[in-house]
């Protein structure tokens, strides 16, 4: 149990340092998105300048481009539904593990 | 899996083989509108048995035990968070994981289909990052593809004996890039380069989008581990439920 607490730590490290080194070593990078980056390179092979034959849902509705505080609204809202369910029930899980716990300790008695 | 389930997915093949051969043709998150309608339409139908064969695969275990619809929630949750984090890579751009490859280690590759798409839905329509027209080749890059082969690599690490922890890395990290070159693959069929057609063409979406995927494939390798040491340790008993502890087929 306590083994795995410090591996679970030494994971989550590791993982934070790959997300935070680039971020740190490349100064200056624009840091936009791979998905973007695929649309130049359709430009490129096709030679002319792509135009996407439908646009978002989301901004026809609205009539422009998401503003940028909006769409990290809607993303932080994607994040808060996610990490809502996981830790609701992972904090489910770990009370009813207490629980038990205790119960098997009485048993014992 | 009964008899009329079996007939349903074997109809739902049919279709997409009837539709989806015809001509070879067919990317992570295409971009709304960039996919010609004829390879929107081919994914599309692709897909079809997948998500069907998906959906009875997760009503059979949710009717077989029903607590372990927490479980089914926290994968679906686990994409939602992973896949709306976008995180800075090596090559100075930033691109989001997948989350898939949990789902699948611990319900199998079909009915993370389910979850994946429900992702993608909300991404398209919110977030217009994705899009409803590229919707079924990104539901098969990201929720069948990718799935699929992290399925793969994880019972091919039981059979290998190769340490668990190690196997889930492998398998989730692997899944996840492979989401990518399905995209780049996907791109490439729609638009082969002129002078060296389908392979250079992939080639090159490939140097896009494999350098920036490669670590945060390790990082997803590493949040799926995690989060599965933790549910082994608090929820022993959904786990052995859904067959996942004792290693058995699901």
């Amino acid at each position: 149990m306590k083994k795995t607490k410090s591996k679970v730590i030494i994971l989550l490290i590791i993982a934070a340092l790959i997300a935070i080194i680039p971020l740190l070593t490349l100064k200056g990078a624009e840091f936009g998105g791979s998905d973007d980056a695929g649309s130049k390179v359709v430009s490129e092979i096709t030679g002319t300048d792509y135009k996407p034959w439908a646009t978002p849902v989301m901004e026809t509705w609205i009539g422009g481009e998401l503003p940028g505080e909006i769409e990290s609204l809607l993303f932080c809202l994607q994040t808060g539904i996610g990490v809502g369910v996981l830790a609701f029930f992972m904090g489910r899980f770990v009370e009813r593990t207490k629980k038990e716990n205790q119960e098997n300790k009485k048993h014992e008695r | 899996m009964n008899q009329k389930e079996r007939k349903i997915i074997f109809i739902a093949i049919a279709f997409a083989i009837i539709f989806g051969v015809t001509p070879v043709a067919n990317a992570m998150h295409i971009m709304e509108g960039y996919l010609p309608l004829k390879f929107c339409i081919i994914w599309g139908v692709i897909c079809i048995p997948f998500l069907v064969a998906g959906y009875l695969s997760l009503k059979r275990t949710l009717s077989t035990n029903r607590r372990s619809i927490t479980i089914v929630a926290m994968s679906g949750a686990f994409i939602f968070v992973i896949s709306s984090l976008k995180i800075p890579s090596v090559t100075g751009s930033c691109s989001h994981m997948t989350g898939t490859g949990l789902g699948a280690i611990l319900f199998g590759a079909s009915s993370v289909s389910i979850l994946g798409i429900i992702v993608l839905i909300f991404q398209a329509i919110l977030l217009a990052h994705g899009g409803l027209t590229s919707l079924g080749a990104n539901t098969f890059s990201m929720a069948i593809a990718g799935p699929l082969i992290t399925y793969g690599i994880y019972k091919l690490c039981q059979k290998l004996k190769v340490n668990k922890y190690v196997g889930i890395f492998l398998a989730a990290s692997i899944g996840d890039l492979f989401t990518y070159c399905v995209t780049s693959i996907q791109l490439a069929l729609a638009y082969p380069s002129q002078s060296g057609g389908i392979a250079a063409s992939a080639a090159k979406f490939l140097a896009v989008f494999a350098p920036t995927q490669l670590p945060l494939a390790i990082i997803e390798g590493i949040l799926t581990v995690v989060i599965i040491m933790g549910l082994e340790t608090y929820a022993k008993s959904e786990l052995a439920d859904i067959g996942f502890l004792k290693g058995g087929e699901n």
